[in-house]
Formats: C-alpha cells, sequence, structure tokens
C-alpha cells in the first residue's frame, strides 16, 4: 500500500512543481473558475503589504481572509508554494485513514469486497491529488487547499473519535468560512453512535454530550476569534470576511449561482434575496440528518456537496473536495444510472467555461447569459451527481434491509 | 428526465440507438454536408441590412475632390521611399505636419523564430508614422483609425497618398465628433501589431517598440486601405481577421452601401456578385465565394492589415483595389469619396458596432448566412460523435472500467499520454532544434523547421508499434473500448469548443475527422484502413484546403507547386503563432494531433 501511495504523491508534487515554474501559473491565477475574492493568493499578498505598512488589511474591500491565515503566510510566504503542497499532503493522508474506518457485513453482492476495500483509500488519494481542479487550484495558490486541509483533518478527526480535536478543527473549518458550521450535525451524530447513544431527545444522555461537543466547539470558536482580535486589535475582520460571504458585494463571475442573480435584481429586494440564498445552504442539515441518522460519514458528503454548490463564491477546489469522496461509496456504482452522461456534462462545462470567458471578455461576440448558461449546467450536473448518490444510497440501504431480514429470517 | 430513468422507455431508446447506430451516423453525416452547401443557396440566406441606427438615418454628400493631387503625390512618395530604401520617415512626417496634423512616430523591432521567406532575415526593424486629426469641439474620448501599409517596390504607394489627401481634406471640416488616427504602417502586420500594442500598453507577443507619444482615446473602428493602381476596377472587401475573427457585419454592410451610392464596383474573395441564383453557375458561384470565406478563416492568419484591430474589440475591415480587365474604371477622387462617406457614418457612432452579427458568412457581398443557421451543420457531425458515444457496448465499459479489477485505467492512460507527448514535441521542438538540423542537413532555416515538423508528425505514426512492445500486456477488448469512448468524448469537446471561436476550422476538421474516428475498430483491414486514416489527417486535411483553395481563386497549382505551397502554409502558421499569437497551430499540434494520434492507436491495438 506504501508502494504505490508514495508513487502517487511523488506524481503529484512533480506535476504541480513543473505548473508552478512554468509560465501557465500567472494564467491558471487569473481564472475566476479557479479563484475567487475570498480566497486569490493576489488578495493575500495585497493584504499581507497593507500589514507590512501597519495599515488593517481590511481597509480598502480588497482582502477578506480570516487574520489567522495572514499570519500563517505573513512567516511563510516565500515558501508559499510548499504549503499548498504540504496541504494536499495532509489530505490524502487524511483520505487515507479514513477507510480504515468502513465496516462490512457478508452480503456479497451489495458490499465490496476485502480486495477493493483495500485499493480505495488509493483510490480517494488519487481522485483528490490527480485531479486537474485541485491541481488547478494549488498552482494557483488558492487558499481554497488549505480550507480543504483543515475540513479533510476535522473529518480525520471525528472519525478517530476524538472529540475535542474534531470540535476544535470544525471551529477553525468554519472561523475560515461560516458553511461548515452545517458539518456540526453529522459530526455530532457519529460520536453519539459511536459512544452508543441513542439519539432521542428525552434522553439526558444525549443532551449531555451534545452540550459537551457544542461546547467544544464554541469555545474553540470563541478562543479563536478573540485570538484574531488580539492579533489585529480590532474587530474589523468580521465584517470582511464574514459579512463578505453574507451580503455578497462582490460579483465577479465564477462558478457559482449568485453573481447573476444579484447582477440583475433591484436593491430593494437585495436583503431578500440573499438571505433566501443562504438560507439554501443551511436549509438541507435538519432533513438530511434525520434522514441519515445511521449514516453519518454519508451525511458529512451530502453536506460538503451542498456546501460546495451553493456557497456565495465557490471554486473548482470545492468541487474536487467532494469529487474526492466518490470512491468511498463504491458500492453505490452498481446503481448508479446516469453518472456517465452526467460526467460527461461535467467535463464539457469544465472545457466550455474557458471558451465562453474568452468570447465574453476578450472577443466581445457573446454576454454574461452564455457564461451563465454553462455555470448553470455545470451546477446541474453537480447537483445530479448529488441526488444520483443519495438516491442510490437509498436503494441499496432497501436492498440490505431485505437481505438482513431474508438472512435472519432463514435463521 | 422520465425518458431516462424510466426503465421500459429507456430499453425502448437504447435499443433503437443500437440497430440503427450506424444508418442514422451516416444519415447525419450526409444531411451536415448538404445542409452546409445549402448555406450558399440563395433562399436560404437572408439579405443584408444596416443593423445599427445611428449608421442608418443620414444622408451624407461626399464632397472630396483631390484625388488627382493624391496621384501626383502618390509619385511623389515613391521616389522618397526609393531613395530611403524602406519608409521615408521624415517626408512622411512633414507632409502630415504640413496639412495639420500632430504626427508621432514609433518604431519597433520583432526577432522572427526563424527567417521567414519573404524577410529573409532574423530581425525585423521599423518604424510607425502616424498622425491625429484632432476632433475641433469635441471631448477627446474616442478615436477612428485609417490606416495604410507602406510596402516595399511599387505597391501601396496610393493608399497613402490617398490617405494623406482624405488627411487634408478631414482637417477643413467642422463636423468630427471623434479623433481621426492616420497611420502608416512599416512591415504590414509586425509594424500594425507593435502600433497597437504601444497604444492599448499591452505585451502579448513580446514585440520590442518605443511607447507612444501621441495618443487619441478608444478606438471605435477602424479601415485599412490597399491601393496600388491611379485606376481600379473594383474593390475587394477583406473581413477575416487573426483566428477567424470577423469584423462586426454592420462593417460590410456600410461598405456595400457606399458602393451601391458611388455605383463603384465591389466584391468578396476577389468574386463579382451575380444574380442569377437559380442557375447551376450562380450557385456554384456563391458556393464558392462562401467556401473561399470558410478556408481563409480556418486558416486563422489575419488576411488584411485590419485583422490584429479585431482583437481589442476594434471592428475593422479591408478595402483593397482591384485592376483588372473591366471596361469602367474608377478613379482615385471616387474612392476618396467612397472613404470619406464611409469615416463620416462611423464618425456618427454613438457607442461601438454590436447591433448586427459577429458570426456570418458570406456568400456574397448583399447575402449573409448567420450563426444560427450555420451552426446546425456543424451540430449534425458533433452529434455523430455522441452518438457513437452512446452506443451502448461502450456506455457498459465505462461502468465496467470503474471496478479497480479491470485492466481499464493504465492501458488507456499509457497511449493518451505518449500521444500528447508527441503534440508537445510537435509543437516544441521544430523551432527550438532548427539549429542543429541547419548544421547536419544542407537546408535553409525555414525548411528546417518544415521538415522537421513532417518529420515529427510521421514519427508519431510508428508510435503504437513501439507502445504495445513497452506495454508488454495484451491488447484487452476492454482497453480499446475504453480508449475509444475517450478519445470520442476528447474529439467531441475539442471539436465543440473550436467551432464555437473559429466555425470554419472546427467544421474542416469535423467533416474529415468524424467519419474516421466514429467508425474505427482494431478489427478492421488494416492496411487500407490506416491508408485511409493517414489521408484523412490533420496534415493531409491542410493539403487538401490548398488545392481546393488554389482551384476557387482560379490559380490552379501543379502538385509540386502545391506541395511547395503547403510547407510554405505550414512555415506560416508557425510563424503566426510566434507573431500575433495565432492559435491555429498550437491547436493542431497540441490537440487535435494527439487525439488524431489516439485513433491511431486503436486501429494498431493488437
Amino acid at each position: 500500500m506504501a508502494a504505490p501511495l508514495t508513487l502517487l504523491l511523488i506524481v503529484a508534487v512533480t506535476i504541480r512543481a513543473v505548473l508552478f515554474r512554468s509560465s501557465l501559473a500567472e494564467l491558471i491565477s487569473a481564472r475566476v473558475e479557479v479563484v475567487s475574492p475570498l480566497n486569490a493568493w493576489k488578495r493575500v499578498v495585497e493584504g499581507l503589504a497593507l500589514l507590512d505598512l501597519g495599515v488593517s488589511p481590511y481597509s480598502g474591500d480588497v482582502f477578506h481572509e480570516t487574520p489567522l491565515m495572514i499570519y500563517l503566510f505573513h512567516f511563510t510566504v516565500d515558501y508559499a508554494e510548499i504549503v499548498f503542497i504540504v496541504s494536499a499532503y495532509f489530505f490524502r493522508k487524511q483520505k487515507y485513514a479514513l477507510e480504515s474506518d468502513r465496516y462490512s457485513a457478508d452480503c456479497l453482492e451489495l458490499l465490496r469486497s476485502p480486495k477493493e476495500m483495500f485499493y480505495i483509500p488509493l483510490k480517494v488519494a488519487m481522485f483528490y491529488l490527480l485531479n486537474p481542479f485541485t491541481i488547478l487550484s494549488c498552482v494557483a495558490k488558492s487558499t481554497c487547499g488549505l480550507n480543504n486541509a483543515i475540513i479533510a483533518l476535522f473529518i480525520f478527526c471525528t472519525l478517530k473519535g476524538s472529540a475535542l480535536l474534531s470540535g476544535i478543527l470544525l471551529a477553525l473549518a468554519t472561523y475560515q468560512s461560516i458553511y461548515p458550521l452545517t458539518l456540526f450535525a453529522p459530526a455530532l451524530l457519529f460520536f453519539l453512535q459511536r459512544l452508543y447513544i441513542p439519539v432521542n431527545l428525552r434522553r439526558s444522555s444525549f443532551w449531555f454530550f451534545t452540550l459537551q461537543y457544542a461546547f467544544m466547539y464554541v469555545g474553540s470558536l470563541v478562543v479563536i476569534t478573540g485570538l484574531s482580535f488580539f492579533l489585529l486589535g480590532s474587530w474589523d475582520f468580521i465584517p470582511s470576511v464574514y459579512g463578505f460571504i453574507f451580503s455578497v458585494p462582490d460579483l465577479t463571475p465564477n462558478i457559482g449561482l449568485f453573481w447573476y442573480f444579484f447582477a440583475e435584481m433591484f436593491e430593494h429586494f437585495r436583503l431578500f434575496f440573499s438571505c433566501v440564498f443562504q438560507f439554501n445552504v443551511f436549509f438541507y442539515t435538519i432533513p438530511l440528518s434525520i434522514k441519515l441518522k445511521e449514516h453519518p460519514v454519508f451525511l458529512i458528503f451530502m453536506q460538503i456537496a451542498i456546501i460546495s454548490i451553493f456557497k456565495s463564491y465557490p471554486t473548482v477546489g470545492d468541487v474536487a473536495l467532494y469529487m474526492a469522496f466518490l470512491p468511498a461509496w463504491s458500492h453505490l456504482y452498481r446503481f448508479l444510472r446516469n453518472i456517465f452522461l452526467v460526467s460527461c456534462v461535467l467535463l464539457a462545462c469544465s472545457a466550455l467555461f474557458p471558451v465562453l470567458w474568452h468570447l465574453w471578455i476578450y472577443a466581445g461576440s457573446a454576454n454574461s447569459n452564455f457564461y451563465y448558461a454553462i455555470t448553470l449546467l455545470f451546477n446541474f450536473g453537480q447537483v445530479k451527481v448529488f441526488t444520483t448518490t443519495w438516491l442510490t444510497n437509498c436503494e441499496w440501504k432497501n436492498r440490505w434491509r431485505n437481505k438482513v431480514s431474508l438472512f435472519i429470517n432463514l435463521y | 428526465m422520465g425518458l431516462l430513468s424510466d426503465p421500459s422507455r429507456r430499453k425502448v431508446l437504447t435499443g433503437l440507438l443500437t440497430r440503427l447506430n450506424t444508418p442514422i451516423c451516416i444519415v447525419c453525416y450526409l444531411a451536415g454536408i448538404v445542409w452546409f452547401m445549402g448555406l450558399a443557396f440563395e433562399p436560404f440566406t437572408l439579405r443584408t441590412y444596416m443593423s445599427e441606427n445611428a449608421m442608418g438615418s443620414t444622408m451624407v454628400e461626399e464632397r472630396f475632390s483631390s484625388g488627382e493631387r493624391a496621384l501626383s503625390l502618390a509619385k511623389e512618395f515613391d521616389a522618397h521611399k526609393r531613395k530611403a530604401g524602406g519608409m521615408p520617415v521624415e517626408w512622411l512626417v512633414k507632409a502630415m505636419q504640413s496639412r495639420g496634423l500632430e504626427v508621432f512616430t514609433q518604431s519597433f523591432s520583432r526577432k522572427l523564430p526563424f527567417p521567414d521567406e519573404n524577410k529573409e532575415r532574423y530581425m525585423v526593424r521599423g518604424t510607425n508614422v502616424y498622425g491625429i486629426l484632432r476632433a475641433p469641439r469635441a471631448p477627446r474620448t474616442e478615436a477612428l483609425v485609417i490606416t495604410a501599409p507602406c510596402s516595399p517596390g511599387n505597391t501601396n504607394n496610393q493608399a497613402v497618398a490617398l490617405l494623406l489627401a482624405l488627411a487634408q481634406y478631414f482637417r477643413n471640416q467642422i463636423y468630427w465628433a471623434k479623433d481621426i488616427i492616420f497611420l502608416v504602417n512599416e512591415h504590414d502586420l509586425i509594424g500594425t501589431q507593435a502600433w497597437l500594442e504601444g497604444y492599448h500598453h499591452t505585451n502579448i507577443t513580446g514585440m520590442e517598440y518605443s511607447p507612444l507619444q501621441g495618443r487619441a482615446g478608444s478606438i471605435q473602428a477602424a479601415l485599412s486601405l490597399e491601393l496600388s493602381s491611379d485606376v481600379i476596377t473594383s474593390l475587394d472587401l477583406v473581413l477575416e481577421g487573426l483566428n477567424g475573427q470577423l469584423p462586426n457585419l454592420d462593417l460590410a454592410n456600410l461598405f456595400y452601401a457606399f458602393c451601391q451610392k458611388l455605383g463603384v464596383l465591389c466584391t468578396i474573395q476577389g468574386k463579382l456578385q451575380r444574380n442569377d441564383w437559380d442557375t447551376a453557375e450562380g450557385y456554384t458561384h456563391a458556393a464558392q465565394t462562401m467556401m473561399l470565406m470558410v478556408l481563409k478563416q480556418a486558416c486563422g492568419r489575419s488576411w488584411g492589415d485590419h485583422g490584429l484591430f479585431l482583437r481589442y474589440h476594434i471592428e475593422a475591415a479591408s478595402v483593397r483595389g482591384i485592376n483588372s480587365f473591366r471596361h469602367y474604371k474608377t478613379d482615385a477622387t471616387t474612392i476618396g469619396r467612397l472613404l470619406e462617406g464611409m469615416v463620416r457614418k462611423l464618425n456618427n457612432l454613438l457607442e461601438r458596432l454590436h447591433q448586427s452579427y459577429f458570426f456570418y458568412l458570406l456568400p456574397s457581398l448583399s447575402r449573409f448566412v448567420s450563426i444560427g443557421y450555420y451552426m446546425p451543420a456543424f451540430g449534425l457531425l458533433a452529434v455523430i460523435l455522441l452518438l457513437r458515444v452512446s452506443f451502448p457496448g461502450l456506455c457498459h465499459c465505462f461502468s465496467v472500467s470503474l471496478q479497480p479489477s479491470s485492466p481499464g485505467v493504465l492501458t488507456v492512460l499509457t497511449p493518451v499520454v505518449i500521444s500528447h507527448l508527441t503534440g508537445v514535441a510537435l509543437y516544441l521542438l521544430p523551432v527550438h532544434l532548427q539549429e542543429m538540423a541547419v548544421e547536419h542537413f544542407p537546408v535553409s532555416e525555414t525548411e528546417a523547421v518544415v521538415l522537421t515538423a513532417i518529420a515529427i508528425y510521421t514519427a508519431g505514426l510508428a508510435l503504437p508499434h513501439n507502445t504495445q512492445r513497452l506495454l508488454s500486456g495484451e491488447g484487452t477488448e476492454q482497453g480499446w473500448k475504453v480508449l475509444k469512448l475517450t478519445a470520442l468524448l476528447y474529439l467531441a469537446v475539442l471539436l465543440g469548443c473550436t467551432a464555437l471561436i473559429n466555425f470554419s476550422l472546427g467544421f474542416i476538421l469535423a467533416v474529415t475527422l468524424v467519419p474516421i474516428t466514429a467508425s474505427i475498430t482494431p478489427h478492421m483491414p488494416k492496411a487500407l484502413y490506416a491508408l485511409v486514416m493517414v489521408l484523412l489527417s490533420p496534415a493531409f486535411t491542410i493539403l487538401y484546403c490548398v488545392f481546393i483553395y488554389q482551384e476557387l481563386i482560379e490559380a490552379p497549382v501543379s502538385v509540386s507547386e502545391g506541395w511547395m505551397l503547403f510547407l510554405s502554409v505550414i512555415s506560416q502558421g508557425i510563424l503566426d503563432h510566434a507573431l500575433y499569437g495565432s492559435l491555429v497551430y498550437p491547436l493542431l499540434a497540441l490537440f487535435i494531433y494527439p487525439c488524431w494520434l489516439m485513433f491511431w492507436n486503436i486501429l494498431f491495438w493488437n
């Protein structure tokens, strides 16, 4: 296992190193599909420059990263490329460890053979490291890679059973961009399942553990926020980072759904629509948690997918995050019906993004409608992946239940 | 998605696709070709009309009368050009200054990657001279450009002279709302590129130039003038620009309207319009005009000095005077009036030309085919690839290949990676290895570059045999199907993206590549199929296009001359890419050729 993994790592690092040094790096870091106003490297450099001058980095509405991030880069700015490659390595490591926690039953037809399961960590690592989306994101030095690494570490700690670390990392992820807040529910469900505490609102053990975990989470969040305040000496970062994420003032086109709508609507309705759009991201947590009580890891996957599709400034790095998880559910492949068509749609859209951007901005023969059409199609493809995986999971569960009950009845 | 998720309907659909796949593909291909050829049939085209309101409603009385003075100026310019042995910079500066323009010069130099056959030297140095006529009472935010190239020898003297005469006439008028820039550029496209880069403060092609001292606001439109004789019989309009980009159709409409008004014969692709669309000759004539436009657009080079303006959102066209054997001759005064009228109408523009079409084909100057009509021809060809992809055998093997136990990924990845590496070699090596080639072989640099390119292209044909030996694995039935699936999808996406940017290139590549790639399997008779594949490969497509082009411009060539032209086309393509950023050569070398190599690999799979 170690040999193919090391080979994979070497190949991934080589590709990234080659691209870093080539002239394509500047081209890629300017692409709107790869960087967003939240995580562009140019803006981090701008923030660092302002910090060096003694001015608050949040003045001027260019910089929207959190203070901890800016201090991290303050010390490592010369080695920025190495930081990004290292974060990709961490991510891979977490993916690998994730798989050791899957359990299997003895219904051969529905589940994977042990041999298949052996290969899953390698496939997950391959899906993430060699995914063109991640490579582009890394070469563009978008901080999305670091966010992904933190989320991966959080999942790792959750699966290992360490509630404290999981709470701290979740707080860090939430601190970076608010949306991982919705991952609180699946993490909680996982710990409850692990500690054999039934999810019953009347039981005191349930409330006891929930309060414990919530306390760890909220506490770390408060500590991190307070730390940021003390580092920079002011509360500017809250409106600049979180206010920016929620109110979506920057309407640069990206692969998300927000920019076109918000460019079209009147100022009067802006608040209403931003509330509706943001609510859309958080809305699915409760129903999904109720439905997927017994499968918290799948719930984490679903939540990450929802966040990547519906967040205010998505980039291809976010898409790569949940796509890397897909091999973990390879037992569902047999039932995935439209996955071929959907993946072709996603591939074609990824190829068409730069073409239509060129036609719109440089040739002047297209306009924003063309680019948004491809954005819509891309997001539709993603939603299709999401719903297909969800439906096949339900079908698989039903079949397994039938098989197990048959099995039990036989004995 | 009821059609796809309802199992019984799905079975019917897949059954239909399986049984009728080949007939549907053949029908689609023939329909695509017939649709394309039918575009030139007049009832299927629309008459051109002026879309921009600001340009349509004014009645302009042209009063330019200094045609004779322009012709004597042409002789003077010629004499000074001979004396200076290049561009007579001081004379031009003095001439423009005496006409009341603000004159500036720009010097530029460019190192060519290899000496072009025309230039025969590595370093091209030159000077552009331009004069700005400031609008008397308007804010200086917008400008128009009229340019004439300073060519060596006897060509284009009358163009520069007419430019100066127009400048003198324009200076006395009070109705100008935009500044007018009169540009005389040296070394054709290289000079224009240097001037545009200097004007817009960009440096996309690695040119060295001195910064422009004078500027006039954002350029709304540009006209390039090429005139080499005192009297002309017709005016030719050249629209095709870099990478197949076309100016707004309103510019062509404007030109046609003024030719009608002043009674000047106007042609496009050098062909005069005919009225007998219902006869075979009439239809053939229109089809030939359209095919010429398609061929010129597909090769991606700029066919006039105007072509480089299009990249900066500046609508530009070239007007070329042709002197052939006709009775009715037009003098310089009429040409001057035509230009005056066009520039006055452009002066009235309130915003950039955007109302009319940007994507069109012209079977004649008064008829056009818009993108909505010609895209289905390409769509029918692309559908063949998609039908082949959805062929159930291939579809099944996609889901099978997701299992880790199948040999799928590695056997497919090797041909893909090797094909793309060959493509990269084809792109990088010809220019980089030219010194080494010149040392060892008795050829000039240009020939070295072109012959290296052809050598690498041919060497790629030997790959499948070598990679099979390297893999030391069996070519499984599964393997080639997965490779074909990947390659078909790749080709479909590639051709789609190409057709969006440059329809003609995408269509020509589709016509030659789709039939062989859709029907290829390793089980066909290898020798025959290999021959067919090579004869329809991208290089041969270029060769056929060269021969067809020569036929269409009524200058047919013999095989050896055609071969020399083919070599010069390749060298021109590489040069265009290096000098102006044309995308045809990288597209063919880095994407189309590897894709074709993947299909070649499939043919020799076992």
